[in-house]
């Protein structure tokens, strides 16, 4: 593979997350090389979670960037104040003309026609603005309008992810879990579904295919029909790999995903992960407190403790780094 | 399942032939209780499906019912006809919905209910003031009846409910399949996958907003349907046909019916609104005529024969509810997940939700 000349897939740029006082991660740079397994560890309450969720558009950034596959997808926003006058130019430009059309004496009709032009376009480009669909985000990104990724952006960009703690939609089977992991590569329309048009019902049939094959992948083999809430423990983190997977990620990201298990399993999620390296051709990026699975299959380990990274390297370097033992084992131990 | 859904409401409504009773009544009352079957399949996409609990429904109802009186009465000197005002008061309905969505995107649970319940007074409160468009308390009056050219030139006329009550049955069972369509789609995964966990479906790519958003104006341009089709066979709309009673009443349907499962909804509404309205007045014929004694408990005394018991009608709701939540919290037709969701049934599934929220 060409690991190594390839730009990496994820890069943070003095990247910092304050809550209020708390500053849970503190400028930090690093970065996941494609084609690798990249292991964030440090003891509880170092901010890896916190990061995650920053690179995920579920926090808005204090302070740095991201970039995801070249593009720096999560920053401050920038020059926001010229987003509300795109919304209002159309409408009043359209209530001038009503306007001049009026003073010019033009017919009553017309001019009733345009204030009420001109109050489609106003509810319009709000609606639409809310919403911000891919193309308005374009749209803003050309005037030179900067807004950071929402996690459903970061989704279309190319992001799977996990939780630390569980988050399937558990009254839903697993079945449905992975589809709604392939909303956003789905085409079909609200209106293709009133009308049941071919094009729907193939995708339909495509996708559920697509999301059984991705439950046998994980080791869920024929339990597509069961809510998710009533699948074992170990299941379920299996589940929300199938999820993020349904998603047709290009950066894999995990939170814990071994928490709770028994050794046997932990090892067969080992195996996985190597699957989804080599078989899908992923990086992941893994938050870990086991060392027999941080070891076993990073290739690149970064170190965080109360916020700051400490240490990055391979395996064997970061065993060795002295400030690693000394955040695990305290002070005094090296 | 399509088919079935098709002939469903037309079974739910189907008039009995049998001669007890008036029957024009009865297939008047049916009539009237397919507006309740619409406001309840509506209601049951935005609060069962996409999980938003909305307290102000009656709002797009009343829309719905102006638009026709605007579109076809003798105020506005305007008359189109019927059908396409069907689309027209539900898409107009349906962009109220986003109108009122947009705002109370970022809210959840109580504080969204808070709002719409607020939307849902003022509507009516609007309607009531703007006398020059509406004329005020008085209402819009002689709005123009349904027509079918050939069957009925001329209207559906007054003495017949027979044509409301097949139009308002075509109307329900077009909503319900084409509900059970959206339902059954990439939309309705991402409804419940909003309800479930809206974080958690951000993360996995819907866009909630969008969401949301559809799920308020679906549900609104349901209840746009009821709307016109209600102003039309009443042929008046005044502000008092839409204050909070009703949006409390279809939501009591909706969760008596069991909520998120559209026939169960659909079936619970046409119940609910045949009980209050006829069995309460058979209860009222039955204990005036039976001769039923008088209970004299020192100073309180109860002759059954006198009690207007249609005067209890929100009593009864309300004790029908709290049996309801205490005996079965799923509703009377759950749907599979909520019966799952609310009754643990094997252990095992039991120990499996302890050992995940540990
Ligand atoms: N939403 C939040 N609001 C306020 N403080 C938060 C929030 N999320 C996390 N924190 C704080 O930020 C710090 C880092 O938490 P974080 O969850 O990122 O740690 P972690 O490295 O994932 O720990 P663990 O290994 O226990 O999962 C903690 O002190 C935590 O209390
Ligand atoms: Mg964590």
């Amino acid at each position: 593979m060409s690991g190594q000349i390839a730009p990496p897939v994820l890069r943070t740029v003095g990247l910092t997350k304050a809550f209020g006082g708390l500053i849970a991660v503190k400028s930090v740079d690093f970065e996941v090389p494609a084609g690798s397994i990249t292991s964030l560890i440090g003891p509880n309450g170092a901010g890896k979670t916190t990061l995650f969720n920053v690179v995920a558009g579920l926090y808005e950034p204090t302070e740095g960037h991201i970039e995801f596959l070249g593009n720096r997808v999560i920053a401050a926003p920038e020059r926001g104040w010229l987003e509300p006058l795109l919304w209002i130019l159309p409408p009043f430009a359209t209530w001038a003309l009503t306007y001049v059309v009026a003073s010019m004496g033009g017919s009553d009709n017309l001019v009733q026609v345009l204030i009420l032009l001109g109050l489609g376009l106003l509810i319009t480009t709000l609606i639409t603005a809310v919403i911000r669909p891919a193309w308005y985000g374009k749209f803003l990104t050309r005037l030179g309008i900067f807004k950071t990724a929402r996690p459903n952006d970061m989704v279309t960009a190319g992001l799977g992810r996990t939780f630390q703690n569980i988050r399937l939609f558990a009254n839903m089977t697993a079945l449905e879990n992975v589809l709604v992991g392939m909303h956003s590569r789905l085409k079909a329309s609200p209106l293709d579904a009133l009308l049941r048009t071919r094009q729907q019902v193939l995708e339909e049939a495509t996708s559920a295919a697509e999301g059984r094959r991705l439950l046998g992948f994980v080791g869920l083999v024929g339990r597509d029909g069961e809510l998710a809430r009533n699948l074992p423990y170990g299941d379920q983190r299996r589940l929300e790999i199938a999820r993020a997977l349904a998603t047709r990620p290009k950066l894999l990201l995990l939170d814990e995903p071994t928490a709770g298990m028994n050794p046997s399993e932990t090892a067969a999620m080992m195996t996985l992960f190597g699957r989804i390296k080599t078989e899908l051709g992923l990086p992941i990026l893994l938050i870990e407190h086991d060392m027999r699975v941080v070891m076993g299959i990073s290739d690149g380990i970064t170190v965080i403790d109360h916020g700051e990274k400490i240490a990055e390297g391979t395996p064997a370097e970061v065993r060795a780094n002295s400030r690693v033992i000394e955040a695990y084992l305290g002070k005094g131990a090296v | 399942m399509s088919i079935v859904t098709a002939l469903l409401p037309f079974i739910i409504l189907l008039p009995p032939f049998s001669g007890f009773g008036n029957q024009t009544d009865f297939v008047d009352g049916f009539a009237q209780a397919g507006v309740w079957v619409l406001l309840a399949v509506g209601l049951n996409v935005v609060v069962g499906l996409a999980g938003l609990l909305d307290l102000g429904y009656a709002a797009f109802f009343a829309i719905g019912a102006y638009t026709y009186a605007y579109g076809a009465s003798p105020f506005s000197h305007n008359h189109i006809p019927f059908w396409p005002m069907l689309l027209i008061g539900a898409a107009v309905a349906a962009i109220f919905g986003l109108l009122l969505g947009a705002p109370t995107l970022r809210l959840r649970g109580d504080y969204l209910a808070i709002v719409t319940l607020g939307f849902g007074e003022i509507v009516p409160v609007v309607f009531n003031n703007s006398d020059k468009y509406t004329n005020g308390t008085n209402g819009i009056t002689a709005l123009y009846q349904p027509a079918i050219p050939g069957l009925f030139p001329n209207g559906f006329g007054f003495g017949n409910p027979v044509p409301y009550y097949i139009t308002v049955a075509a109307i329900i069972a077009v909503a319900m399949i084409l509900l059970y369509r959206l339902q059954d789609s990439r939309l309705g995964r991402a409804w419940m996958a909003v309800r479930e966990d809206e974080l958690a479906a951000a993360s996995m790519g819907i866009n909630t907003v969008t969401t949301k958003l559809l799920a308020f104006a679906i549900g609104a341009s349901t209840s746009g349907l009821a709307g016109v089709y209600l102003s039309s066979k009443l042929a008046i709309v005044s502000p008092t046909q839409f204050g909070f009673t009703v949006s409390f009443t279809v939501l009591a349907m909706v969760v008596l019916g069991g909520m998120g499962n559209i026939w169960g909804v659909a079936v619970g509404a046409f119940v609910i609104y045949e009980l209050q309205s006829q069995g309460l007045k058979q209860l009222n014929n039955f204990f005036a005529s039976s001769g039923f004694p008088a209970i004299h408990l020192g100073f309180i005394n109860i002759d059954f024969s006198t009690i207007n018991f249609l005067n209890y009608q929100y009593l009864l709701y309300g004790l029908a509810l709290v049996a309801m939540m205490l005996l079965r919290p799923e509703g009377l037709f759950p749907s599979r997940r909520r019966k799952a969701e609310l009754h643990d049934v094997d252990d095992a599934g039991a120990a499996n939700q302890e050992l995940v929220e540990a």
